[in-house]
């Protein structure tokens, strides 16, 4: 995995509660048996008309919003399925980091193991980033701060360990291959087997 | 005397390879991996890429269910129903099982069904167990007492080439459901409630333990329904302490232990629970007796209701969302809705008690006009179970369509949708937007309440159908 520091990039925002999985990338297009080229049906549709037109209302198919690589999402985003093909839908479209209040568990896991920053900051924050879309942030990994317009910054939180992986780009099969020797022992000495 | 534990952390302990501390998470030993064709191929492309071998195909169970159509499969051609992509995904998973030498549970083996319902049914799936699958809807497993929970596509690789995770300890959350169920009230209508209570983050970062004597008196069946929407409140896992019921449900399964290891496996599940003074991180409470049948009316399963309650109200942005897209009012109960189209199936409520309470629902009467029913067994042997009973005439008598076992409607991979703008009351997990098809409109409910709004063209009581 490529090593992840800093991003810097304007934000694009998503109010909504609860964003689920399913509006994230529809089950219709889990039918792949590769990780790519799921970013051009990510929000699908919220994104696109019937006859595959974009909707122009949406914020994702405004002008201000191309290039946009940090998506600040409502409270709750990711909820729902285990499909890894949200993040990797997200990372394909072009979006480097998620921002909320809350995160759901098994997004949040699988996020983090592709290079997508899901992290979590304080509720006055989120106010705040929710009120001003478009700001240019920058998000350090490093030093867990968020640099937001006029010298502010705040704290956010994340994982230490997932932190630790995305830093120094470690891939986290390979670090528990390297417990191979104690996982033999496990399944040798314990008293039970399945 | 040592210190009174969770049945969580019970079984957490028993399967910690390497403790965890602040710097580093656990690696967790996980004692089944069941796989489907959606969420692994990606999984065996890693381990390809890298020369590695499944470490244990003994502790993997595989089958096909999510891209499957429902309707007769014995050629390739015939998967072509639910479309290329995944008819490509069924031979894909067909032929990387054959690679890595995984005994699938797939076409011709009569044990093919949804994941989380063959894994009970065989008998793979036991208390003190660590199980998980690439499939949020692995909480189902809890039911048993196994610590099971949902993991992604990479975790599935991790699983497939160390058998382990690595995985930081959750909190834990107690769901205590007292009292005795009024009568056309069932373990659907409970977990609804729970969700309600809770909303869809309660659970978020814990494991619910479900308590009281309301739960200990359900069927193995019903718990599996309790457990398996564990997630739509967040929480990952879900469990329930193993018991006489449990320990019957497992006695003379295919995968269950025989002999003097079935004796010493009882043994040690009936050790598995919360001990008296165990702490929670938190805990909430229900009263069973005051539960009515349960209804969504929104777009995420917290937003529930009793079935004859008007609909709520709110200012909140994503809530009024939610009820423009359901085409709902506030101030209206949901039974005043048409209904256009009838799921009973989902590894929600698609095991045998739940066809034949809809079946005894349908019995000498009629979907009304205009209405599309569809019955979709859970497994192979659960429609074979049901076919032995009659269900499926009885089912196809009253108009509904009799199909073969998969996940149809609950995602809509396969094929089986609803059209859109059309209202499905479903048997089904999510009531999320598109999740039965683009536009479609998804009312949560029990098997019953399903059967009885099919029958009555609208969204239906079901105590009126007894």
């Amino acid at each position: 995995m490529k090593p992840v520091r800093i991003i810097q990039s304007r934000t694009v925002v998503l109010p909504t509660r609860d964003i689920d999985t399913d509006q994230i990338i529809a089950a219709r297009f889990l039918t792949t048996t590769s990780k790519e080229g799921l970013g051009k049906n990510v929000f699908h549709d919220l994104r696109y008309n019937k006859d595959g037109s974009e909707k122009s209302d949406f914020i994702l198919n405004k002008p201000d919003a191309k290039g946009c690589g940090i998506l600040v999402a409502g409270n709750n985003f990711g909820c729902g399925s285990s499909r890894e093909h949200a993040p990797w839908a997200l990372l394909d479209y072009g979006f480097e980091a998620v921002v909320s209040t809350e995160i759901a568990d098994i997004f949040r896991s699988n996020a983090l193991k592709n290079g997508l920053l899901a992290i979590i900051v304080d509720e006055q924050t989120h106010g705040w980033l929710l009120e001003n879309p478009g700001v240019d942030v920058t998000i350090d990994l490093q030093t867990t701060r968020i640099n937001l317009p006029g010298d502010r910054t705040v704290a956010f939180s994340i994982d230490g360990f997932s932190r630790h992986c995305l830093l120094e780009g470690i891939d986290q099969l390979g670090f528990l291959s390297k417990h191979l020797d104690k996982i033999k022992s496990f399944e040798e000495t314990r008293s039970w087997k399945p | 005397m040592s210190t009174p534990t969770t049945l969580f952390e019970k079984v957490w302990a028993d399967h910690v390879v390497v403790e965890e501390t602040a710097d580093i998470p656990a690696v967790l030993y996980i004692d089944l991996h069941i796989i489907h064709e959606v969420t692994t191929p990606q999984a065996f492309s890693v381990l390809r890429a890298n020369g590695l071998p499944v470490r244990r195909p003994d502790l993997t169970l595989a089958t096909l269910d999510h891209s499957t159509p429902t309707t007769p499969v014995t050629t390739f051609k015939d998967l072509l129903v639910a479309g290329e992509g995944a008819a490509n995904q069924v031979r894909q998973m067909e032929q990387n099982c054959e690679e890595f030498g995984l005994d699938l549970l797939g076409y011709g083996s009569g044990k093919r069904g949804i994941v989380h319902v063959i894994g009970p049914e065989l008998g793979a799936t036991q208390p003190g167990k660590t199980i998980v699958c690439g499939d949020s809807h692995s909480s189902t497993h809890g039911a048993f007492g196994a610590l099971a929970f949902g993991i992604g596509t990479t975790e599935v690789g991790h699983v497939l080439a160390t058998q382990c995770l690595l995985q930081r300890k959750p909190k834990t959350l107690a769901v205590n459901v007292d009292g005795t169920l009024p009568a056309g009230v069932t373990a659907k209508d409970v977990i609804l409630a729970v969700i309600g209570k809770i909303g869809v983050d309660g659970g978020t970062g814990h494991v619910i333990e479900y308590r009281g004597d309301a739960v200990t008196a359900l069927s193995m069946e019903e718990r599996m329904t309790i457990c398996n929407m564990s997630i739509e409140g967040g929480a990952r896992a879900g469990m329930i302490a193993p018991d006489d019921t449990t320990i019957d449900y497992l006695q003379g399964r295919p995968r269950s232990p025989q002999g003097a290891d079935w004796d010493h496996a009882v043994a040690r599940w009936r050790a598995l629970r919360t001990d008296d003074g165990a702490r929670f991180d938190k805990s909430v409470s229900i009263n069973a007796s005051e539960l009515t049948p349960m209804v969504t009316f929104g777009t995420n399963p917290g937003m529930v209701i009793g079935i004859n309650e008007p609909v709520p109200d709110s200012d909140d942005p994503s809530f009024r969302k939610a009820l423009d897209y359901m085409q709902v009012e506030s101030g209206k109960p949901m039974t005043e809705s048409t209904v256009d189209v009838v799921f009973v199936g989902s590894c929600t409520n698609g095991r045998l008690s739940d066809i034949e309470e809809a079946a005894r629902v349908l019995k000498g009467r009629k979907v009304a006009a205009g209405v599309r029913m569809l019955v979709v067994p859970g497994s192979e042997q659960v429609k074979a179970d049901a076919e032995a009973r009659g269900l499926d005439r009885i089912i196809e008598a009253a108009g509904a369509e009799w199909r073969e076992a998969g996940c149809s409607m609950c995602i809509g991979m396969n094929g089986d949708i609803a059209q859109p703008g059309q209202l499905s009351v479903s048997t089904s997990n999510r009531n999320f937007e598109g999740r039965q098809g683009v536009g479609a409109r998804t009312v949560l409910a029990s098997p019953a309440t399903a059967a009885a709004s099919a029958i009555a063209g609208r969204i239906a009581d079901p105590r009126n159908y007894s």
